[in-house]
């Protein structure tokens, strides 16, 4: 009999352990569980992307023993060798601002290319036409100070900004893509003005000996800088991805996997795959075979992890609760919304910016600022060129769904300025001055919902704030800020006249403005996809399977945990609360009866 | 009045190990359902939840094979003969120290109105328990195989935790119901050694 029982507690035993087993393929087809396949394959070669594959020593080059005086200089001895590079490049996005397939229509009906270089606005400095030179510090090349510039000379390549290896190469901030040179007079050379730093001259010589792939750093120079100024724009990218932290990017850190950012933004033909503005970073989320004719880019994260990152993790003997489970919210969930669990992590980013207040001096009648303290960190509150802010360091995004694509609010775009921004779905967000009760601007929209099969939840930076706008014409005005060329007199930042400042950008950016100037709230969405922490610090569960979680406002799903039928909830509390009452009564009335038992 | 080995070794085996799994189910659905508690962590919570349902089907399965098997599953046949004396037994002979109207054997363990609630809970809320609980587990990959994109996850949450709820009535009521023997405890220690009297009014 003994042996009996034994038996029984053995069998049921072993279906339990089983379950676990059972639990980590599910959708899976029991004979094709061994082919899944396994995590990102060793790679044969050193880190993608990183130093030291060249079979060429630069330095021996007789075409580089020069004294180059100009970055242009360089670029023709570069092109001596790499008779096709300058070519590649013209055809890319880093080079002409604007969309290379996809396109807008106009008001006249004809469909034109946009970009950073023409029509698209944005709430920081709002647009690039008529704030060259500064602006321009970031494009690829040299020179472009206004509209005149030759898109067709190839000299006007910049090579260097992307693969200086020596850190010593940097574009100043307002030399339209210029270096600082040997003879760059003094007052072009300080930053930030009347600062007395001055910049020293870029060792050319030194730098074009020594070229190399892309680094992290390089595509820093300008990336980590976006909208002027380190984390103004990304909530994910700033200078502290040059060397992260392993818990600030576990894919980037040196102590991680040391990848550069062309490991995954792969580039051909000089074409550096990536979102660009509608145009989505990827089209498909599945393992890439890298050799293929057919690769595309190594954007989406299951280019390396497969849809089953979590099952791979478990089956190589990783710590991973309910692995199956976490590989099936994939369909619903962005890997970035629990694998980005904080944005700005290191460095403060920008959240609010509040132009309608700027121009505000001190009473002695120097410029205003002010500066808060942000967590620890120095951030302006205040500066009378560009009004209010809000920084924020090391906080939870916003939630949105995303599938990927966006749709651009074009500076001949009609915007809604009646509609209060509460009646359209809209937040105040945590750090920011929202008004719900007056209209909400969208700058960008991120597409899909609920019911978009591709989309997916996603972290997104929000930046939010109050910027001019033609209440006439009802569209969104780029001013002419920054005084470095054009009509320099009527520039907000020499001038600080609003209505001088718009009809001087209007012009610049041929586009009709009726002189009606207002201001209007806007809102323009940052989607999230750096700074991808270790797996130990991913969003837990309860952060959105709970009342108040991180997804609280989002509709068009169900959360367990989070959502509740409160019929089902009542019915059967009170069903439970009745059968309580009906055995608690039943059993005291025995016990009040059981004296009358014979 | 005798003695005789109501439950076998393997119905009280079975029973005692679904009462545990029941009860793990319970309260880690619970956790999950009502996220504010601190029972267990949610992640711990969900892993045991489905560790405990595959174990809840595995021993379903041995105890269907023995159901059909001993013919035990004749037990559960419903019956209206004496309903209406259990109803009043319930209501008012209990309290007057009447006898119990029908009688229990070992052939016929169950009165007419437990017939009827472990029939229901049998066919209709362990099935749908179960079913609720698997399409839960695999609602994404379900929702593939068979283009059912448009049916929301909240109708198979709904249907699983109206059961839920029905599960936990049954189980207040079965543990009063526990009380209610011969003696206090008479029925919980027949279901312990599986030793029992046959009693009852010998009519039915």
């Amino acid at each position: 009999m003994r042996t009996k029982w034994t038996v029984l507690v053995g069998v049921v035993g072993a279906l339990g352990a089983g379950a676990l087993g059972l639990t980590s393929a599910p959708g899976q087809p029991a004979g094709q569980a061994g082919v899944l396949p396994a995590a990102a394959p060793a790679p044969a070669q050193p880190v993608v992307g990183g130093r030291g594959e060249s079979t060429a020593d630069h330095s021996t080059f007789e075409v580089l023993q020069q004294d180059f005086k100009t970055g242009p200089e360089v670029t023709a001895a570069c092109l001596t060798c790499h008779t096709d590079a300058a070519q590649q490049l013209m055809k890319t996005s880093h080079w002409t601002w604007l969309s290379t397939d996809q396109t807008t229509t106009t008001a006249a009906g004809e469909a034109v290319p946009f970009g950073k270089g023409a029509r698209v606005i944005n709430n920081f400095c709002i647009a690039v036409p008529g704030n060259e030179p500064r602006c321009t510090s970031c494009h690829i090349g040299y020179g472009w100070k206004d509209s005149s510039f030759d898109f067709s000379n190839q000299n006007l390549v910049d090579c260097l900004v992307c693969h200086d290896s020596t850190g010593k190469y940097k574009k100043f901030p307002t030399a339209a893509g210029h270096p600082v040179y040997a003879d760059t007079p003094d007052e072009q050379r300080e930053w930030p003005k009347g600062s007395g730093k001055f910049w020293e001259p870029a060792p050319l010589r030194e730098i074009a000996q020594s070229v190399s792939m892309p680094s992290r750093q390089n595509c820093g120079e300008c990336h980590f800088f976006g909208g002027g100024g380190e984390g103004v724009k990304h909530g994910d990218m700033d200078e502290s991805l040059a060397t992260p932290a392993l818990h600030v990017d576990v894919h980037m850190s040196p102590d991680g996997a040391d990848m550069h950012c062309i490991a995954c933004h792969t580039t051909h033909s000089h074409k550096v795959s990536g979102r660009y503005y509608e145009q989505a970073a990827y089209d498909e989320r599945s393992f890439v075979l890298r050799g293929s004719p057919h690769e595309s880019n190594l954007l989406a994260c299951e280019s390396c992890h497969t849809q089953w990152p979590h099952q791979t993790a478990a089956r190589e003997g990783k710590d991973v609760k309910n692995a199956a489970r976490l590989d099936a919210h994939q369909d619903r969930v962005s890997c970035q919304a629990c694998h980005i669990p904080t944005m700005a992590r290191e460095r403060p980013t920008k959240m609010w910016w509040d132009w309608s207040k700027a121009g505000e001096k001190n009473e002695d009648g120097t410029p205003k600022k002010v500066m808060v303290d942000t967590k620890g960190t120095k951030t302006p509150q205040y500066d009378m060129q560009k009004g209010e802010f809000i920084w924020v360091l090391d906080e939870n995004p916003e939630y949105r769904w995303f599938n990927g694509n966006t749709k651009q609010v074009f500076i001949d775009t009609k915007i809604d300025d009646t509609t209060p921004g509460k009646d359209r779905g809209k937040v105040t967000g945590l750090w920011s001055k929202i008004d719900l009760d007056k209209p909400i601007a969208d700058i960008n929209t991120l597409l899909g919902d609920a019911n978009d099969p591709k989309a997916r939840i996603w972290p997104v930076k929000v930046h939010r704030g109050i910027q001019p706008y033609d209440a006439g014409n009802k569209t969104l005005v780029a001013p002419k800020l920054f005084p470095g060329a054009g009509d320099k007199a009527a520039a907000y930042w020499k001038a600080f006249d609003w209505q001088k400042a718009t009809e001087a950008g209007m012009k610049e950016n041929n586009a009709p403005y009726s002189g009606q100037l207002g201001w209007i709230q806007t809102e323009m969405n940052w989607p999230l996809a750096h700074m991808v922490a270790p797996a130990e610090d991913a969003v837990g569960c309860v952060e959105c399977h709970s009342t108040n979680g991180r997804l609280a406002g989002l509709e068009g799903l169900y959360i367990p945990g989070r959502d509740r039928n409160m019929l089902v909830e009542y019915a059967g509390m009170g069903l439970i609360g009745l059968t309580l009452l009906g055995a608690v009564s039943h059993g005291a009335l025995r016990v009040l009866t059981s004296g009358s038992r014979k | 009045m005798s003695k005789v080995k109501m439950y076998t070794r393997f119905e009280r085996f079975w029973h005692w190990c679904q009462s545990a799994i029941i009860l793990a189910l319970l309260v880690t659905g619970l956790q999950i359902h009502f996220t504010g508690l601190t029972l267990l962590d949610f992640a711990t919570a969900v892993q045991l939840h489905r560790v405990f349902a595959w174990a809840f089907l595995g021993l379903a399965a041995f105890a269907i094979f023995w159901h059909i098997t001993s013919g035990e599953w004749k037990q559960y046949l419903p019956t209206n003969q004496s309903l209406g004396a259990m109803v009043k037994f319930y209501l008012v002979g209990m309290f007057k120290t009447h006898e119990h109207p029908v009688r229990k054997t070992r052939t016929q363990k169950l009165n007419p109105l437990q017939r009827l609630v472990y029939l229901g809970f049998k066919i209709l809320i362990f099935p749908v328990l179960a079913t609720s609980g698997l399409a839960y587990m695999y609602w994404d990959s379900i929702q593939r195989s068979f283009g059912l994109e448009t049916v929301p996850l909240s109708l198979i949450a709904v249907v699983h935790l109206a059961a839920a709820y029905i599960m936990v009535v049954f189980l207040i009521g079965h543990l009063y119901m526990i009380t209610t023997g011969r003696t206090v405890a008479a029925n919980l220690k027949a279901m312990i050694t599986g030793w029992d009297e046959e009693h009852g009014a010998t009519s039915a």
